[in-house]
């Protein structure tokens, strides 16, 4: 869903919805690095609750000199139970369906089959956290220790850390970037970023038309690839390389400027190209590159 | 001026309110919440989003303005997760969870949950032996920490008292969101263990029916067994339940991994999935219970009687929620 288009990695990310008005969206997957920061600013957010919390308790503690102990107690030990799970459910419930890291992230949770994302399918992806990261985190802290204290301890650590390592690294051995969490719960996590409505860049070329006149054979030196590199070029306006593409084209479909600028030339051409070619369009002919020949 | 626009330039111009209006409606559900949005936008929203999906296929076959098409694909898919992913009101959800979803969970995990309690019962009967010919074999099945001396070099009086100790309530609510805690946190760790074909899950259930017969044994050989058993069913009937119930869970999960059958494994795992989350949510619910049962229930309520009459009805309670018959499943089985 970037304005570029998709590089063979991205592609290979790409999956497609098909609504049940007939319509197939593309959906872009979220990749093992994007998902990675993700998890990492929920854990930072919610070890910084630890924090923040055990002080007030402390505070608390101290300001009534220890009179509200198994209050404080209860809170606190409520408190890190509903941080470690409900934390997740709650964000992935609402109607962004994402953690704090997520939206960071533009990610989202959503069900594979297209389907609603139910409670259930939450809840479970969210318990099956235990065994992917709660796990493999307490065995790498006590994992040492333990190791240290018997002699056995050190082949034993050895094979559970492998065992857990299986199920942290299951995202990068599947196609859909799926970890246990999502193939048990039925869901998966995709790219949702939030787009604008830009520009549409044929609007500046129209004035400049009156000013230029290309022939047939002109307008067809290039296909549909190339003008939408035409597109990102005038929307990014970057002064050297519109000169560059500018007298790139006009070499191409030896055509005399006069006096117009180069980016007054491109609008101009950009404009009476997508005109042509979308004619095409409405008759079936949609050239894909300067290279395609078919039409 | 009009005829140098071109024809997508002119569609887009006709359309580009509607797409900002749900642009805008979809922002504002997305930040808040759908209740955020009046009853005419709620309405709105479904036409909205299929003009805008008209649009879309319109504008991939018509038009070759790159940003117009990416914005049009992005609002779609945006929109679609909100037109089709509306939710029920949260009252409704909890009302389907309890009267439909979490018995019919555990119905259908039935063979499993056969499985865990045998596990359950083996492990409980080989420790109850093995301690029986050499009382050391205690300290392999019972971590020290949670036998807190009872264990089989005490004495009857100490093992008396540990039954009857809870004539002073302080710390109890501590003592009981502790219990709910650890043994959620247990709970969940069998459920998840599952995923690896089930094989810790019945570990984790074998070291659970263990330590359970090593202290039966303790208290039987002291002839305290009855007394025991009011101690430990008023909330164990619950807590029990529910751990096995967790591990016949996660059962259900490693056995769709190992052996899926006609399914892929992605979709059988995705199919136990669905039953076994209902039952572990339920799980949860369950040890909170049993955290209140064991925290205060215990420590306050002293008499056997009482102590195994609780756990009596507690057991037929459970029973009839999950397993007795219901008239919905009569219709469904009728639609069927």
């Amino acid at each position: 869903m970037t304005m570029a288009a998709p590089t063979p990695a991205e592609r290979k990310r790409m999956r497609v919805l098909v609504t049940p008005e007939g319509v197939p969206l593309n959906l872009e997957l979220a990749t093992v690095g994007q998902r990675f920061g993700a998890l990492a600013l929920d854990l930072l957010i919610i070890v910084g609750t630890v924090v923040a919390v055990t002080i007030a308790l402390a505070i608390v503690f101290a300001q009534t000199r220890g009179g509200s102990a198994e209050i404080i107690g209860i809170v606190w030990l409520l408190g890190m139970f509903l941080l470690r799970n409900a934390y997740f459910l709650g964000f992935e419930m609402s109607a962004r369906a994402a953690t704090p890291g997520k939206r960071v992230m533009g990610l989202r949770v959503a069900a594979r089959n297209g389907g609603r994302l139910t409670f259930e399918a939450i809840f479970t992806r969210n318990a099956l956290r235990e065994l992917e990261l709660f796990l493999p985190l307490s065995l790498m802290i006590a994992g040492p220790i333990m190791a240290l204290q018997s002699d056995m301890g050190g082949w034993i650590y050895l094979l559970a850390t492998i065992w857990c390592l299986i199920f942290v690294l299951l995202p990068f051995f599947n196609a859909d970037k799926l970890r246990a969490g999502d193939m048990v719960a039925g869901t998966w996590v995709l790219r949702a970023p939030r787009q604008k409505l830009m520009r549409d860049m044929a609007d500046a070329g129209a004035p400049h038309q009156a000013d230029h006149s290309f022939t047939p054979a002109q307008l067809d030196a290039y296909g549909v690839k190339e003008l939408h590199v035409l597109e990102e070029v005038l929307r990014t306006g970057d002064r050297t390389t519109v000169r560059a593409v500018a007298d790139r084209i006009a070499r191409k479909i030896v055509y005399d400027r006069r006096d117009a600028t180069d980016i007054e030339f491109l609008r101009a051409y950009y404009h009476a190209v997508r005109g042509r070619m979308e004619q095409g369009l409405l008759m079936g002919r949609r050239r894909k590159d300067k290279f395609d020949r078919s039409v | 001026m009009s005829e140098l626009q071109l024809k997508s330039q002119r569609f887009r111009t006709e359309r580009e309110r509607d797409w900002r209006q749900l642009e805008a409606l979809v922002t504002k559900a997305e930040k808040r919440s759908a209740s955020a949005l009046s009853n005419a936008e709620i309405l709105a929203m479904p036409v909205l989003y299929r003009s805008t999906l008209s649009a879309l296929s319109v504008a991939r076959e018509t038009s070759l303005d790159q940003g117009l098409i990416g914005y049009l694909e992005n609002l779609s898919a945006r929109a679609y997760f909100f037109v089709y992913g509306a939710r029920s009101t949260p009252l409704e959800q909890l009302n389907a969870f309890f009267s439909r979803d979490w018995p019919r969970g555990v119905q259908s995990i039935w063979r499993e949950t056969l499985v865990a309690l045998f596990v359950t019962a083996l492990g409980a009967v080989v420790a109850y032996v093995l301690v029986g010919a050499d009382s050391d074999w205690f300290f392999t099945f019972v971590d020290p920490g949670l036998a807190q001396g009872r264990d089989p070099t005490a004495t009857q009086a100490a093992l008396r008292a540990t039954l009857y100790d809870g004539a002073d309530a302080d710390g109890l609510s501590f003592f009981a969101t502790y219990l709910f805690t650890h043994n959620a946190e247990v709970a969940l760790l069998a459920f998840a263990l599952g995923f690896a074909f089930g094989v810790p899950t019945i570990v984790v259930l074998l070291s659970n029916g263990a330590m359970l017969g090593a202290m039966v044994h303790v208290f039987v050989s002291k002839g305290l067994g009855y007394e025991f058993g009011g101690w430990l069913l008023i909330h164990g009937v619950t807590e029990l339940f529910a751990i096995v119930l967790a591990g016949a869970a996660g059962l259900r999960i490693g056995w769709a991994v190992a052996f899926p059958g006609r399914q892929s494994r992605l979709e059988a795992m995705s199919g136990a999935g669905k039953a076994a989350g209902a039952v572990m949510m339920g799980v949860v619910i369950m040890l909170m219970l049993a955290g209140v049962l064991e925290g205060f229930g215990r420590q306050l309520i002293t008499s056997d009687t009482v102590r195994y009459a609780i756990a009596g009805g507690s057991a037929i309670l459970w029973g009839l929620y999950f397993y007795a018959p219901r008239p919905d499943r009569v219709m469904a089985r009728i639609g069927r």
